[in-house]
């Protein structure tokens, strides 16, 4: 079984997410910013990463440049997943090493897709 | 459901029948209904039994023609079925490459191309692999029945919803200019393929051209002797040596002996003489 971290400070978006993950048979943890996210991923790192951008503490870019400069990373993949969607904007998430990007709003199909993409399904 | 949407799908079904050879199975009469409702908004008509008694006349043929593209399914999305395009893009390709690398020349038809997702996934495959391709005069035609599809193909603007079903965003960063929430397929992929309305039912253009031809998730929708139509019609095109891709959940077998499963290629297809 592989398993995502959600990192969003929606609720919602971390429950819709986590429904259409579980039907992917993935097992789901959650994280409301990007510092407990980095956290979590020190204890348990997760084969994907579905990361928001704006957030209060640690936006999503901090987190993924951290996450990527740091030893912990081990070959995770991350996906974008904001609503952040100017061509700039993913362009940079790019960059720092993301994976992939889902613009908001997303539905099933679209995330399966991109996890397909990534090699996680 | 009263008699009288029983006679008014009834309608609607030998319409699409007709112009399409696609059949209305009475599972979808919702999305019909659906479907349709924008054309009784821009028309002013007041209800779809009405419609139906405009149709039953068969003196508009836009307003027919414009029915018929709304209960088409036009689904579909950028390297639909992730595992079959790999092997299309990989090992058949391969193939296609030993087998006319003599001539250099290939020849691609992408047929119920819809609003242009498949074959702009090929050219774009095609130009993310120079080396291999230089020098090789590769030609992709498009063809579908629906004008609409086709003129969103022809212009490749995808909303947000559609450029992020299948397409890695790599390649949305590469090929696309962005308009606000729309996105542009750029102008050296754009020409890389050739568009034109055609209905399967009827022959196709010369006999032997294709070396591939891709025929996917339309054929679902058709009754067997039109779809053993349309299958004859996409072998008298394809070359001797050429292959026939489906959607990932169709098949020619026991619908035509015009064509045999690939030994080497699951989910391709070979001319039946050919063995
Ligand atoms: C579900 S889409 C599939 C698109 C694409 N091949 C794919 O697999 O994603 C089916 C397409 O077949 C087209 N179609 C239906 N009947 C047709 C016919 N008789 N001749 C040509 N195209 C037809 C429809 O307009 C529609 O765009």
């Amino acid at each position: 079984m592989k398993s995502c971290l959600i990192v969003d400070d929606s609720k919602v978006i971390r429950k819709v997410a986590r429904h259409i993950l579980e039907t992917l048979q993935f097992q789901v943890a959650e994280a409301v910013d990007g510092e407990e996210a980095l956290t979590m991923c020190a204890n348990d790192n997760p084969d994907v990463i579905l990361l928001d951008w704006n957030m209060p503490v640690m936006s999503g870019m901090e987190f993924l440049r951290a996450y990527r400069a740091s030893p912990i990373q081990d070959g995770a993949k991350v996906i974008f997943c904001t609503t952040e969607n100017g061509i700039a904007h993913i362009q940079a998430a790019i960059d720092a090493g993301a994976d992939e990007y889902v613009m908001k709003p997303f539905d099933r199909e679209t995330l399966e897709n991109k996890l397909q993409i990534v090699g996680c399904l | 459901m009263s008699a009288h949407d029983t006679r008014m799908h009834k309608q609607l079904a030998e319409l699409l029948r007709k112009h399409s050879g696609q059949q209305l199975m009475a599972n979808r009469h919702w999305r019909v209904d659906m479907a349709l409702k924008p054309i009784l908004r821009r028309h002013s008509i007041p209800d779809l039994n009405m419609l139906g008694d405009l149709l039953a006349g068969d003196s508009d043929a836009d307003l027919a023609r414009e029915c018929v593209e709304a209960m088409i399914n036009n689904e579909t999305c950028f390297y639909r079925d992730q595992a079959n395009f790999a092997l299309l893009t990989g090992p058949v390709l391969d193939s296609m490459w030993e087998k006319r690398s003599n001539t250099k020349r290939l020849r691609i038809w992408s047929a119920a191309c819809s609003t242009g997702q498949e074959p702009y996934s090929l050219a774009m495959h095609f130009a993310s692999n120079p080396e291999k391709w230089a020098g090789w005069n590769i030609h992709i035609h498009a063809t579908d029945i629906s004008t609409s599809a086709l003129a969103q193909a022809r212009n490749g603007r995808y909303s947000q919803f559609e450029i992020q079903r299948g397409l890695p965003v790599m390649l949305m960063l590469k090929h696309f200019d962005q308009h606000e929430t729309e996105w542009q397929l750029k102008e050296p992929i754009r020409r890389a393929v050739t568009f034109a309305k055609h209905n399967l039912l009827d022959a196709a253009q010369g006999a032997g051209v294709y070396d591939l031809i891709l025929c996917r998730n339309m054929l679902m929708y058709l009754c067997d002797d039109n779809r053993k139509q349309v299958l004859g019609n996409l072998a008298t095109a394809l070359t001797r040596d050429g292959m026939l891709m489906l959607g990932a959940a169709e098949t020619v077998i026991g619908q035509t002996d015009r064509f045999a499963a690939s030994q080497e290629f699951r989910g391709f297809y070979e001319q039946a003489l050919s063995r």
